[in-house]
C-alpha cells in the first residue's frame, strides 16, 4: 500500500515534468500559466473532496474560504496599514519584520504586510472562521448541512462585494508577488508571481503545493483519524458506538478542507496578482462540488485529475460563454448516471486498481 | 421614524414578504411530496418574470401572463420528469446536487435567450409614480396586486388541497407515499404534479413581482435562500406557518435598512437562517419531536 | 439475585429507568444488574422495549428519568462515544458497518479506543503512528481469523453475504476489547447453524472475559448461553432469573403465549 502510494505520487511527479516537457517541445509555454492556476484550483477540490467523498459533508460555500484567503492575502499586502492601526503598534510589527515599506503609485509611502505574514495570517483566519462556524453548521445534515454553508458563502461574497477595504466589485489588484526564499548564491529568489519571467518556478511551485497537499491527504484517509472520518459517512451511530467523536472529526476535516482552500486562494492571489469577487460567488462553490463529484466521491486521484483537468479547459476557455453551463451540465449528468465519478463509472474497478486511496 | 415612513416600510415588507411566502410555499410542496428540497425553486419565479415579459411584445398582460404560468408549470414538469422521476432511492446528498445543477442550468439559459439586462413588466394598473392614499400614506396600486395575488393563491391552493380529489391525493402522498401508492394513488404522477404546482405559483409570484422588483436572469438564486429562510422559519412542509414567517422576514428586511446598510440585506437575511437553523431547526412554528422523525 | 451479597461493583447497574417518547412510555421503571464475567439476556415480544433499552444504556437516546451506572460511572449526560471509551462495545441489530470500506478496515475502525494517532500524526505519516498501524492491523487480522473470515478480509463489506457481514460486526465489536459488549439480536436472520455458531462463539467470548448483554428472539439460544435472563413486557420488567425458572415462570409463558385460548 505505501509502496503504491509513493509510486502514485511519483507518477504525478513525473506527469508535472512530462506536462513541462511538453509545453517546450510543443512550444506551448504559455498554457503553464493555466496550468499553475489549476493546480491551486486542485487544491481547493481534494480538499473539499476529502470532506464531501470521504466523510460526507456537503459544503456549498468553499468559495467563500478561498476568497477569504486570497482576499486578506491581498488586501494586508496592497492596503496602506497607516489609517488602521496605532502608530506604537506599527512600529513594533515593523521592528519584528513584518512591515514592507513601498511608495503607491503617487509616490507616497505605503505600509504594507509582508506576504508571508499575510498569508500566514489568512490562513489562520480562515481556520478560525472554519473553526468558529464548523461546531453548528456541521450538526446539521442532508439539505440543512447544503443551505447552511451555501448561506455562509453568500455571506462572504456580500461582504466582499460591500466593503471598500476590499476594493468593492472592482476587488484588489496590483498584488505584490510574494518571495518565498531571498536569491542565494546561483539561484534566483524563489517568488510567487504572475511574471512571464518566473512562469516555469511557478508551474512547479503550484504543482509541487498540489503534490504535498495530495500526499498528506493520502496518508490520512489511509490513518486511524481518517478510518473514523469515512465510518462516520455511514453511520454515524455506529462511529460513535466505536468511541469516535464525530461531531469532533466533522470540525477537524472541515477546517482542514478550508486551510487547503485558504492557502490555494492566497497563492493564487499573488500568482494572480489580484482577486475580485467573482471568487466568493456561489458559482464556484458550485463549480468545486461539481469537479469533486465528477471525480468520484471517494477518489482522491479521479478528483485531482478532473478538477485539475476540467479547470484547465475552463482557463483556456474551451467552453467560451458556456463556461457555468458546462460545470452545471457535468453536476446533473454525472449525478444522474454515474454518482461514483466519472472515471470509476466509465473503467470501472480495473481503474480504481491502480488509484490507491481507499484499499487495504 | 415618522409615520408615514413607518408604514412606507412595513408595506415595502408587506410585499416582498408575500413573494418570500410563496416561495417558500413553493419549497414546501415539492417538500411534501418528495423529500426535496428543489434549489431551483428562485429561479421559477424568475422564469415567469421573463417569459411574460417577452410574451408581452405579443398579446395583452393578462394573457402574457397567464401563458407564462403554463409555460413554467410544463418545464416544472419537464424537469422532474427528465431529472427526478426515474431515479431509485437517490440520496438526499445527489438530490441536492442535481437540483442545484438544474437552477444552474435554468439561470444560464436565462442568460442567452434573455442577456444581463435589467427587465420588468409594465405596471398593472398606472405607472411606478401612480399612488393612492389610504390615510396619511401613499401606496403604489402593484403592492395591492401583490398582496391579492398571493392571497387568491393561498385560498385556492387551501381549496385545492382539501376539496379536489387529485389534492387530497397529493396530501395522502405526502403524508404517506407507501400507503398512498398501495391505495390507487399514481405517486409519481403527483411528484410531477408538485413540480408543475410550484412551478405555476413561483411563476405567477415572478410576474405581479415584476414590476416593482424587476427581473433579472440571476434574480433566482436570492430568492431561493430568502424562501427557504422563511420555509425553515414556519417549520419545514407547513405552508400557512410559511405565510406568517414570510411576511416577518420581509417585514425584518424592511425595517433593516434603517440599520444595516442596504448592500448588507441579503446577509442579515441569511443570519438569520443561520440562527434558526443552529437553535431551531424545525421552525419558530414546528414541534422539534415532529422534526426529528423526518429524515434530513 | 441480590446485588448486595455479591463481592464484585457490578458492570453495569440500572435503577428506576424510564423514558418516555412523547406520551409513549416506552420503558417504565427498569432496574436489574449485570454481574462481571457473565452473560445477561434481555428477551420479550416485539414492542417491548428491548432496543430502546440498548440505545439507553449505548448513550444513543437520553434517559428520561432514573439511573445507568456502568463501570462505577454514572453515563447520565455521557455521549455515546465517550461511553465508549469507558469500555462499552456493540452490534447493531439491522447490522451497520461502514460502506466503502473493506471487512478489515471495518474490524479496524473498532480499535480506535486502543489507538491515539490523531489528525495531524495521521497527515504526516508520523514513523510512531506506523507501528501503531501494523498492530491495529495484526489484531484486526486476528480477529477475522478468529471468527473464520480472514479471506474477506480485503472484500468491500457492502458486497459480502448477510452472515459474513454479522461476522464483521461482531469482530470489530471484539476489536475494541470491551469489558461489556452489547449484543442486539446477533442471531437475527440466521440459518440453525449459524445460531449455534453464535451460540458458541458468545461463549468463548464470556471466557476471554469479556460480559456479554444479549437481546434476542431466538429462545433457544438465550435458554443455551445465558446465565441470567431479563424479561421485558411493553417496557416493564416482568422477571429476572436463571434460564431454568425462566422457562417455568407462568407470567413469562402467559405474554409469550397469550392470555388463553379464548383471548
Amino acid at each position: 500500500m505505501k509502496t503504491r502510494k509513493l509510486l502514485s505520487l511519483t507518477a504525478l511527479a513525473l506527469l508535472t515534468a512530462g506536462l513541462h516537457l511538453f509545453t517546450v517541445l510543443s512550444g506551448t509555454q504559455f498554457y503553464l500559466t493555466q496550468l499553475t492556476m489549476a493546480a491551486y484550483y486542485g487544491l481547493v477540490v481534494i480538499g473539499l473532496g476529502v470532506m464531501m467523498g470521504y466523510a460526507g459533508q456537503i459544503s456549498i460555500g468553499h468559495a467563500g474560504f478561498f476568497a477569504i484567503g486570497g482576499y486578506l492575502s491581498a488586501a494586508l499586502t496592497t492596503n496602506d496599514l497607516t489609517p488602521f492601526l496605532a502608530p506604537g503598534l506599527i512600529r513594533w510589527l515593523d521592528r519584528v519584520g513584518l512591515l514592507v515599506h513601498g511608495q503607491d503609485i503617487f509616490g507616497d509611502p505605503l505600509m504594507t504586510v509582508s506576504p508571508w505574514a499575510a498569508c500566514l495570517s489568512a490562513v489562520t483566519v480562515t481556520a478560525l472562521i472554519a473553526l468558529l462556524i464548523g461546531g453548528p453548521v456541521l450538526k446539521l445534515r442532508g439539505h440543512y448541512l447544503a443551505m447552511a454553508t451555501l448561506g455562509f458563502g453568500i455571506i462572504v461574497y456580500r461582504i466582499f462585494l460591500a466593503s471598500p477595504f476590499f476594493g468593492e466589485a472592482d476587488g484588489i489588484s496590483e498584488v505584490p508577488g510574494f518571495q518565498l526564499l531571498p536569491a542565494t548564491g546561483l539561484l534566483g529568489p524563489v517568488i510567487i508571481s504572475g511574471d512571464a519571467a518566473h512562469r516555469v518556478l511557478n508551474y512547479y511551485l503550484a504543482w509541487g503545493v498540489l503534490l504535498l497537499g495530495m500526499a498528506l491527504l493520502l496518508n490520512l484517509i489511509d490513518s486511524r483519524a481518517g478510518r473514523a472520518l469515512r465510518s462516520l459517512h455511514s453511520s454515524e451511530e455506529a462511529a460513535e458506538a466505536f468511541g469516535i467523536d464525530t461531531a469532533r472529526c466533522k470540525v477537524q476535516v472541515f477546517v482542514l478542507s478550508a486551510i487547503y482552500a485558504a492557502l490555494a486562494g492566497s497563492l493564487l492571489t499573488h500568482f494572480n496578482g489580484g482577486i475580485g469577487p467573482g471568487e466568493a460567488s456561489v458559482m464556484k462553490s458550485v463549480r468545486y462540488v461539481a469537479l469533486v463529484a465528477v471525480g468520484g466521491m471517494t477518489s482522491l486521484w479521479g478528483t485531482l485529475v478532473m478538477g485539475v483537468g476540467l479547470t484547465f479547459l475552463s482557463l483556456r476557455g474551451v467552453f467560451g460563454s458556456y463556461d457555468d453551463v458546462v460545470f452545471g451540465v457535468i453536476l446533473i449528468a454525472v449525478m444522474l448516471f454515474a454518482p461514483e465519478g466519472v472515471l470509476r463509472g466509465l473503467f470501472g474497478r480495473a481503474l480504481q486498481r491502480f488509484l490507491p486511496g481507499r484499499q487495504t | 421614524m415618522t409615520l408615514e415612513l413607518f408604514f412606507q416600510y412595513l408595506f415595502a415588507g408587506i410585499t416582498y414578504g408575500s413573494l418570500y411566502a410563496i416561495v417558500a410555499i413553493g419549497f414546501n410542496i415539492i417538500y411534501n411530496t418528495t423529500g426535496i428540497i428543489n434549489f431551483a425553486q428562485g429561479e421559477f419565479v424568475m422564469l415567469g418574470g421573463m417569459i411574460s415579459i417577452s410574451l408581452l411584445q405579443f398579446m395583452p398582460l393578462g394573457a402574457a401572463i397567464a401563458v407564462a404560468v403554463l409555460i413554467t408549470m410544463l418545464i416544472g414538469a419537464a424537469i422532474e420528469m427528465l431529472f427526478i422521476r426515474w431515479l431509485v432511492h437517490p440520496s438526499v446528498l445527489r438530490l441536492v446536487i442535481i437540483t442545484i445543477g438544474i437552477s444552474i442550468l435554468l439561470r444560464e439559459s436565462a442568460l442567452h435567450i434573455w442577456g444581463e439586462s435589467i427587465r420588468s413588466l409594465p405596471y398593472f394598473y398606472g405607472n411606478e409614480i401612480t399612488t393612492f392614499s389610504l390615510g396619511s400614506v401613499n401606496i403604489s396600486p402593484q403592492v395591492i396586486w401583490v398582496i391579492l395575488a398571493c392571497a387568491v393563491m393561498m385560498v385556492g391552493l387551501n381549496i385545492f388541497f382539501r376539496s379536489t380529489p387529485i389534492g387530497r391525493e397529493m396530501r395522502a402522498c405526502a403524508a404517506n407515499r407507501t400507503a398512498a401508492l398501495l391505495c390507487g394513488v399514481n405517486t409519481r404522477n403527483m411528484v410531477t404534479l408538485s413540480f408543475m404546482l410550484s412551478a405555476g405559483i413561483g411563476a405567477l409570484a415572478g410576474c405581479v413581482m415584476s414590476p416593482i422588483t424587476y427581473t433579472q436572469y440571476d434574480s433566482g438564486a436570492s430568492l431561493a435562500i430568502k424562501g427557504f429562510t422563511v420555509a425553515i422559519l414556519g417549520g419545514l412542509g407547513n405552508s400557512m406557518a410559511a405565510v406568517a414567517a414570510g411576511l416577518l422576514l420581509g417585514i425584518i428586511e424592511a425595517f433593516s435598512v434603517t440599520v444595516v446598510p442596504l448592500a448588507f440585506q441579503d446577509a442579515v437575511t441569511i443570519t438569520i437562517l443561520l440562527i434558526i437553523l443552529f437553535v431551531r431547526p424545525h421552525g419558530i412554528f414546528g414541534s422539534s419531536e415532529a422534526a426529528r422523525l423526518k429524515d434530513f | 439475585m441480590n446485588t448486595r451479597t455479591s463481592q464484585q461493583e457490578p458492570m453495569l447497574l440500572l435503577e428506576k429507568v424510564n423514558k418516555q417518547f412523547g406520551g409513549l412510555q416506552a420503558i417504565n421503571n427498569v432496574g436489574f444488574t449485570v454481574q462481571p464475567g457473565c452473560i445477561k439476556a434481555v428477551i420479550g415480544p416485539n414492542g417491548a422495549g428491548k432496543t430502546t433499552l440498548f440505545n439507553l444504556i449505548a448513550g444513543n437516546i437520553p434517559v428520561s428519568s432514573g439511573t445507568i451506572i456502568f463501570q462505577g460511572q454514572e453515563i447520565r449526560g455521557k455521549k455515546s462515544h465517550e461511553i465508549a471509551r469507558m469500555g462499552m462495545s456493540r452490534t447493531f441489530q439491522n447490522i451497520k458497518l461502514f460502506h466503502g470500506m473493506t471487512a478489515l478496515e471495518c474490524v479496524m475502525v473498532g480499535r480506535h479506543t486502543r489507538s491515539c494517532a490523531g489528525f495531524l500524526a495521521g497527515m504526516l505519516s508520523l514513523p510512531w503512528t506506523w507501528q501503531e498501524e501494523r498492530a491495529i492491523r495484526s489484531r484486526s487480522m486476528e480477529l477475522l481469523e478468529m471468527l473464520e473470515i480472514a479471506d474477506l478480509a480485503g472484500t468491500e463489506v457492502s458486497s459480502l453475504a448477510f452472515g459474513q457481514q454479522r461476522a464483521v460486526e461482531m469482530a470489530r465489536a471484539l476489536a475494541a476489547e470491551p469489558d461489556l459488549l452489547l449484543l442486539d439480536e446477533p442471531a437475527a436472520g440466521l440459518n440453525i447453524y449459524e445460531t449455534a455458531e453464535v451460540a458458541r462463539l458468545i461463549t468463548a467470548i464470556r471466557d476471554m472475559g469479556i460480559t456479554v448483554l444479549l437481546v434476542e428472539h431466538d429462545m433457544s439460544l438465550v435458554m443455551d448461553v445465558s446465565d441470567e435472563i431479563v424479561v421485558l413486557s411493553f417496557g416493564s420488567k416482568v422477571a429476572e432469573d436463571i434460564p431454568a425458572n425462566i422457562q417455568k415462570n407462568a407470567e413469562v409463558i402467559k405474554i409469550y403465549l397469550g392470555e388463553d385460548e379464548t383471548v
